[in-house]
């Protein structure tokens, strides 16, 4: 097949999955202890890595910007920028890409090995559709999650932020947390938590689908989980700016 | 469950009274019985472009057990992937029950799958769920509650012998036991039709010995249809020769066919390139002239 046939055929193939999934969640039976529990392995799972990221983020884009700011006399304004560029960008997309390492590649590890030792065969044979089971419950759990673990990000991002402004550049953290507050707008944090809801949607699918179409033995399933890992990544951060570019039109955000 | 009596309906008697003629007579002419549980007629699949099957045409009658033998990669796992519905074939049709399921969709499989029992080539159990719970997953998934199920499941893993390792996980059984657990989870719920997709291969002689010994049991004393795939010919063996009964104290026993019973319920089909090349007893197979299927018996 040629690459391009590939592509179309593999996206249709992802569509149709998740018309399935979405379907499968007004049937029942619905399988709504599998997805809380999805949640809890997807959800607080990532919490402590993605509060480090976070954290850890806030603090270098003052470490960075501090100086610059300063020579330009805005540095009272470091809160609003470090605020901005974490809820914008920064919080989800890195959030994204760390469930995305994290989650795509256990989804598409464990379906990829059901699939290739027939569990899912096996599941079928049984009368449960594997969709529904398996697939809706993840992808519900994980659009549920980004957008939580992404606003959890973006608050240790702010401490980070505020904790090297005073240590390192003797900010008081009431002049930064103000400057958070005013800097930023409604639109900034609707904005903010509107994309996580894709990019949830975006690594369920696609590491949901790779997992189930794994061929190949136990070799078949290394290959998925690094496809699911890396085709979600890139995807993330493309469809990141079209969303942005969507978000900027409708809500108006990005003009100062 | 059907009882054991039953088991006239499959067995011709040689030295038979009146009574069991009409007894098998009877029993023939129930609508449910002149339907073969399993047709396959003029079925072909293809994948890209290899042909797998080509032209597949059978019949597995109600309580009969077919024996699919063939080579590694001939088509015998995929054969029952189409039975359940997992695959769909290219032109042909299959029918369950006499019910045409070739173009079923999947929400009308599932309710086909209901009277259907699959043991898969490695077990195929939930590797996540305990022994108690892979054997529950179809009671489960109905719903039902949980005092029945646990009673149906340790029922089914008594009739597999495996009652020990109820609350095991799969990682921690042998090779053998998780083979038996998968059969027990086939068994949930009763299905008429069970199919075998080479459940002995990579098993100690014994422990395979045990698991044609079920089969044998499903077929004479639970009335079963099945499909039994194998390459090994101690398990054809064992599957056309013996039958199971139950003796005075109870008890089940094998017996040899020979002067008293003689089986009827059990055929052989081989398949090579995708085509039927046999098709009859085993004495038949043991006699045929074909240097492909005399190799594949003997080895050489
Ligand atoms: N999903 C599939 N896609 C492509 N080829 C397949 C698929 N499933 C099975 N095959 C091929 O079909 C042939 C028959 O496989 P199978 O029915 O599993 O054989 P066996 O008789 O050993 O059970 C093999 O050559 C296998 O490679
Ligand atoms: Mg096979």
């Amino acid at each position: 097949m040629n690459p391009l046939k590939n592509f179309i055929f593999q996206l249709q193939e992802i569509s149709l999955l998740v018309w399935q999934a979405f379907i499968g969640l007004f049937r029942k039976p619905r399988y709504l202890s599998e997805t809380i529990r999805q949640m809890d392995l997807i959800g607080v799972g990532s919490l402590p890595i993605v509060l480090l990221t976070g954290f850890f983020t806030g603090g270098v884009l003052i470490l960075q910007t501090y100086p610059t700011l300063e020579y330009y006399g805005g540095q009272s304004e470091a809160g609003h920028a470090v605020a901005t560029s974490l809820i914008r960008e920064l919080g989800p997309v890195l959030t994204a890409l760390i469930v995305s390492g994290r989650i795509g590649s256990a989804i598409s590890a464990e379906l990829g090995s059901m699939v290739v030792s027939q569990q899912i065969d096996a599941m079928r044979a049984l009368g449960t559709d594997p969709t529904r089971k398996l697939v809706s419950p993840r992808i519900v759990a994980l659009i549920f999650m980004l957008p939580l673990l992404t606003v959890a990000g973006d608050v240790f991002g702010i401490i980070g932020g505020s904790i090297v402004a005073s240590n390192l550049f003797n900010q008081p953290a009431n002049t930064f947390l103000s400057s958070v507050r005013i800097g930023i707008t409604p639109q900034d944090l609707i904005g903010g938590s509107i994309k996580p809801l894709f990019f949830g949607l975006i690594i369920g699918c696609i590491s949901c689908y790779k997992g189930l179409s794994t061929t190949g033995g136990t070799v078949g399933v290394g290959r998925s989980t690094t496809n699911a890992v890396v085709l979600s990544s890139i995807w993330v951060i493309v469809f990141d700016f079209f969303i942005s570019k969507a978000l900027q039109t409708v809500l108006d955000i990005g003009r100062l | 469950m059907l009882s054991a009596d039953n088991k006239r309906s499959k067995i011709d008697v040689q030295e038979s009274e009146l009574g069991a003629t009409a007894d098998i007579q009877e029993a023939v002419d129930a609508p449910s019985r002149t339907l073969p549980a399993i047709e396959f007629r003029d079925v072909h699949l293809s994948f890209d472009d290899k042909k797998i099957l080509n032209g597949v045409s059978f019949t597995v009658r109600r309580g009969e057990t077919k024996i699919i033998l063939g080579r590694s990669g001939g088509g015998k796992s995929t054969t029952i992937r189409l039975i359940l519905g997992l695959l769909k074939p290219d032109s042909g049709q299959i029918l369950v029950d006499g019910e045409d399921i070739t173009h079923y969709s999947e929400q009308e499989m599932m309710r086909v799958r209901q009277k259907m029992g699959m043991v898969f080539q490695e077990g195929a159990l939930f590797d996540s769920l305990s022994v108690y719970e892979n054997v529950a997953y179809r009671l489960h998934e109905q719903k039902v509650d949980e005092e029945t199920v646990e009673k149906e499941v340790r029922r089914m893993l008594r009739f597999v012998d495996l009652e020990d390792a109820i609350d095991k996980m799969p990682s921690e059984l042998s090779g053998g036991m998780r083979r038996r657990v998968g059969i027990a989870r086939a068994l949930v719920g009763d299905p008429t039709i069970v199919m075998f997709d080479e459940p002995t291969a990579g098993l100690d002689p014994p422990t395979a010995r045990t698991i044609c010994e079920l089969a044998i049991k499903l077929r004479d004393l639970e009335d079963v249809s099945s499909i039994f795939v194998t390459h090994e010919m101690n398990n054809l063996e064992y599957l056309s020769s013996e039958y199971a009964t139950v003796n005075d104290a109870g008890e089940v026993i094998y017996e040899m066919e020979g002067e008293k019973l003689c089986l009827i319920n059990t055929e052989v089909i081989m398949l090579r390139d995708g085509q039927i090349i046999f098709s009859g007893k085993d004495e038949q197979l043991r006699k045929a002239e074909d240097p492909y299927i005399t190799k594949f018996i003997r080895g050489k």
